[in-house]
Formats: C-alpha cells, sequence, structure tokens
C-alpha cells in the first residue's frame, strides 16, 4: 500500500516533537476526519527557518507527510517554504495511495498555518500568505494525482 | 523482516483448516466433472455437492433443500433482501434493518429506499444490542421485511434473533425475518428451526473454509426472487456452475468447527478475557467497545483514545501482527465505522479502534506477544499527537 519511504518515515519520524519557544505554531485538521497536524517553527531574525517539528493525529500517511514536510522546510525561507507543495511532499515520500493526498495538503496546510502565526505574531505582511483553513476536505482534491 | 505471522484477524478471514484442504483438492484434480453433466464422471459430483448439502443441513437443523450455495454471505444477503423485498412489493412498502449491519444489508436496503421502499434503521443501545422497543414499535401494517444480524462483525454483539422473530410474527405471519449469520455459524450454537429465521446467510471463509462461497437458508415454503438469471442449478434458484471445492469445503470446515466445539469455544474464550483483562491494566485511556458478556468469544474490541486506527495497525504489522481498526483510513472514507458510531462513540473514540478477533489456533503465546507490543506503540503514537499534547497540557492547568 505504501512507498518504502512513507514507512519508513512512519516508523522513523524525523523532527517529531514541538518546540517551546516557537517563532510559529499551526494546527490543521480535525479530530472528526481522524488527521490533525501540528507544526512548530523556529525562524531567526533574517527569515530563515531554522528549526521545525511536528505532532500528528493521523493514520501512517499523515505522520510520514507532516515528517517529511518539515524535511522539506528547514533551511529555506519564509517565502521558500511557502511554495512547497503538498505535490512536493508526496513526491519526496516517493509516491502516496490517490486516497491519501489529502494527508499531504494538510501537510502543507500546516506549514501554512505555522507561518501564519509567524507572520501574526511580528506583523509581518508575507506575500503570497494566505490564511489558514479551517479543514481540508477529500472532494477538493483530484483523485488522479499521486 | 517479518520473521512471523501473528494472526488475530479472524472475523476478517480465517486460515483454512488442513483436512478443509484435503477434502477439497479431489474436486480440482480428479473430480471435476460438471455436476449437470448426464455422463457418470459428472453425476458423481452432483452426488458429493448433495452430500456436502445434507452435512450442512443436518449441523444446521434443517432440511437439506432449504440450503443454496452462493458465492459467498454478500451475495446471500443481497438475493436474501432484493429476493424477499422486490417479490413483496404488491403488498406492503416497509421495510426495517439495524444500524451496524453488514454493508452487504445496508447498502441493498439503501437502495431498495431509492426504488421507494421505506425503511426504518433501527438504532442500537451502547453495548451495540438492538433497541428492541424501538424495532418492535417500528412494525407496521405494511411492514414487509426484517433483517438484523445474527452477530456484529466489529465488536461482537450477539443479537436476540429469535425474540425479534417472535415479535415480528405474532404481530403479522407474513412478515419476512432475514438474519446475516456470517458471524454466527460455527462461532455459536446454532439451531436455525429453533431461533425461527426465514432466512439466514453463511460464508465458508469465517470459519475456517475457503473464500467465495457461502449458503443461503431459505426456510421451506418461502419464495423470493432470484438474484441471478442463468442456468438452472440449485434447484433453479441460483445459476452457475457449482463452486464444487468450495462447497465441500464448506461442509467440511463447518463439521470441523462444530466438532468439540464446547471445548473450543472455552480455549477462545479464556484466551479472549486474559486480553482484555491485560490490555485494560496496561493501557491507559482505554475503552472496551461493545459488552463485555453479549459479544461472541473471538471477537475484542478497543479504542485507544488520542491515537488513530491505522497508524495502530501500520505499527503493529511491523510485528508481524494481523489486526483490523473502524478508522476512516481503513474504511477509504471519511467517516470512522458506522457501528461505532452507532454504539455512541465520538468520531476521535471511533478513529482510534482496534479489533483483535481470535480463533481456535490462536494462542496465550501470541496473545502475550501482542500485549509485549501493544503498550509501547500506544504510547509512542501519543507522543506524537496534538491531541495527548492538548490532553496533558490541559489536565496540568
Amino acid at each position: 500500500m505504501y512507498s518504502q519511504k512513507v514507512m519508513d518515515y512512519f516508523m522513523n519520524p524525523r523532527n517529531m516533537g514541538e518546540i517551546e519557544d516557537a517563532s510559529g505554531v499551526g494546527t490543521v485538521g480535525n479530530a472528526k476526519c481522524g488527521d490533525i497536524m501540528r507544526m512548530f517553527l523556529k525562524i531567526d531574525e533574517n527569515g530563515i527557518i531554522q528549526d521545525v517539528k511536528f505532532k500528528t493525529f493521523g493514520c501512517g500517511a499523515a505522520i510520514a507527510t507532516s515528517s517529511m514536510a518539515t524535511e522539506l522546510v528547514i533551511g529555506k525561507t519564509v517565502e521558500e517554504a511557502l511554495k512547497i507543495t503538498n505535490k512536493a511532499v508526496a513526491e519526496a515520500l516517493d509516491g502516496l495511495p490517490a486516497n491519501k493526498v489529502h494527508c499531504s495538503l494538510l501537510a502543507e496546510e500546516a506549514i501554512n498555518a505555522a507561518l501564519w502565526d509567524y507572520a501574526k505574531k511580528n506583523n509581518l505582511d508575507i506575500k503570497g500568505l494566505k490564511p489558514p483553513k479551517e479543514d481540508i476536505h477529500e472532494d477538493e482534491i483530484d483523485e488522479e494525482e499521486e | 523482516m517479518k520473521e512471523k505471522i501473528v494472526y488475530f484477524d479472524n472475523a476478517a478471514t480465517t486460515k483454512l483448516h488442513k483436512e478443509v484442504i484435503e477434502e477439497m483438492l479431489p474436486y480440482y484434480e480428479e473430480h471435476y466433472g460438471n455436476p449437470s453433466s448426464v455422463y457418470d464422471f459428472g453425476n458423481k459430483v452432483r452426488n458429493s455437492i448433495d452430500e456436502a448439502r445434507d452435512k450442512i443441513a443436518n449441523l444446521l437443523g434443517v432440511n437439506s433443500r432449504e440450503i443454496y450455495f452462493t458465492s459467498g454471505a454478500t451475495e446471500a444477503n443481497n438475493w436474501a433482501v432484493y429476493g424477499s423485498v422486490r417479490r413483496l412489493k404488491e403488498k406492503g412498502n416497509h421495510i426495517i434493518t439495524t444500524q451496524i449491519e453488514h454493508h452487504a444489508v445496508l447498502h441493498p436496503f439503501e437502495n431498495l429506499a431509492k426504488e421507494g421502499f421505506e425503511v426504518t434503521y433501527v438504532p442500537v443501545d451502547e453495548d451495540g444490542l438492538v433497541d428492541l422497543k424501538y424495532l418492535k414499535e417500528s412494525i407496521k401494517d405494511n411492514t414487509i421485511f426484517i433483517s438484523v444480524m445474527a452477530v456484529n462483525n466489529e465488536i461482537g454483539t450477539i443479537q436476540p434473533i429469535k425474540e425479534i422473530v417472535d415479535y415480528a410474527k405474532s404481530k403479522n405471519r407474513d412478515i419476512i425475518v432475514h438474519t446475516d449469520g456470517v458471524q454466527l455459524v460455527g462461532k455459536q450454537k446454532v439451531d436455525i428451526k429453533e431461533l425461527g429465521v426465514d432466512l439466514l446467510s453463511l460464508s465458508a471463509h469465517k470459519i475456517h473454509g475457503p473464500k467465495g462461497v457461502g449458503a443461503l437458508y431459505i426456510r421451506k415454503g418461502l419464495i423470493i426472487d432470484n438474484l441471478l438469471h442463468g442456468g438452472g442449478q440449485e434447484r433453479k434458484k441460483r445459476p452457475g456452475t457449482e463452486n464444487v471445492a468450495g462447497i465441500i469445503g464448506l461442509a467440511k470446515a463447518l463439521e470441523i468447527t462444530l466438532t468439540n466445539f464446547d471445548e473450543k469455544e472455552k480455549q477462545i474464550l479464556e484466551l479472549r478475557e486474559y486480553l482484555i483483562d491485560e490490555v485494560l491494566k496496561r493501557v491507559p485511556h482505554v475503552r472496551l467497545n461493545g459488552s463485555r458478556n453479549k459479544r461472541i468469544p473471538g471477537n475484542a474490541n478497543f479504542s485507544f483514545r488520542f491515537i488513530e486506527g491505522e497508524s495502530m495497525l501500520l505499527a503493529l504489522d511491523m510485528y508481524g501482527i494481523c489486526t483490523s481498526s473502524g478508522s476512516a483510513c481503513t474504511s477509504g472514507s471519511l467517516d470512522p465505522s458506522h457501528v461505532l458510531l452507532a454504539i455512541g462513540l465520538p468520531h476521535e473514540i471511533a478513529h482510534g479502534s482496534l479489533r483483535v478477533s481470535l480463533s481456535q489456533y490462536s494462542t496465550k503465546e501470541e496473545i502475550d506477544y501482542l500485549l509485549a507490543k501493544l503498550p509501547g506503540i500506544i504510547e509512542n503514537l501519543r507522543i506524537m499527537s496534538p491531541l495527548y499534547e492538548d490532553f496533558i497540557k490541559n489536565k496540568e492547568v
């Protein structure tokens, strides 16, 4: 069902945990649908993401995509992080089953939500940053996408 | 990587008894003739099918002419529902089932609702027991058909089928009562005549028989419409060349499963009780789903708070432990199991469910192996869970 990479990131999740004095924290998803992701970002004065941690309630794909998303944004500028798409997360994991694509969308959304929190706290106007969505639903996804 | 398989998903399917395979093999290798043929080579196979039918009928306390072989319980359930209801549409428009049926019953009911039938879905209590009062009050003058599963596949709850049949028939003798007996036959002692149902579906692969074969019991005197149309097999009720080896396997599986039944049941029950006791003792924030007592011996179903079921299954699978869950991620939809929601679980608790289903082949060593791995897996997943983080923080405040 899952690629070896997904299983690896599920069994040995990178960057799992919390950042106590995070620059931005975002939580997306809801328990009703079975997945919640929380991203913690540590961003330095130059706008470089120095550290990322995540916590996830959800299936194997949800855990693996959040972990992969942390790896993709670490060391990036805020602007670069904003450009990371769910597709990039899924590709980095060697693909996801069609019914799990929403997990990668949730990961993209979690990064966005944490950046939004950071921007709000610092009164920053970051180009391209949108307020976090309440929830990600499967009907928003193109099922063909892998 | 996986050195061993510890199989705890016997409600999904079971390992074939060795004797079943041995009994089946000659029907692939030697006796491959078509039972409908004129020549003796085929006739002998026809006789074997009839012997298998006799054996099954005997074991279930019914007449051989009341057993019709199908491709499995899904077909048997579809046949029972569609075949009865559509035939009776001139007599009434109201049909009753429960909220916790298998989809092989629920989806036909949903289709019939689209065709214009009025459907009542009877709710269940927190243990998964059908609300009898609700069911009884639902029966109206135009009620033609009732289907209630004998034992639930997810939480193992045993329903009072006889009481339902007796009441329905006292209201109106013509109401047809069907039960999905997939988790009943071979898991409980069953006397169909004593139960009193008109129709009962059963499956071979849940009782150490082959996949792809089942049967529908149709009470003598009852006529229902055919589901499939074609040849004259099964006394013109169910066309299609018989799954001969499957039928032979079904009969043998039922025979073996019902031999020394009390002994095996006691053994499974003891293991199940040990499993439940230990899980409740060793893991915090856990609940047992379904009734502690009114459930079949082989079933245990837990919900672990703050975590999601599929991640639990994957982690257990890393140790070769096969289990299942009612989480949305395993059902392929956004909603968790309809059964767990029907017993009143909130979504997030239903997402964290784990079903462990045992068989006569389950051992204490296997349970101990599960018990050794499970608490650590739960703890790891909770450490990752933002729900657990919030729970701990709220507790500290």
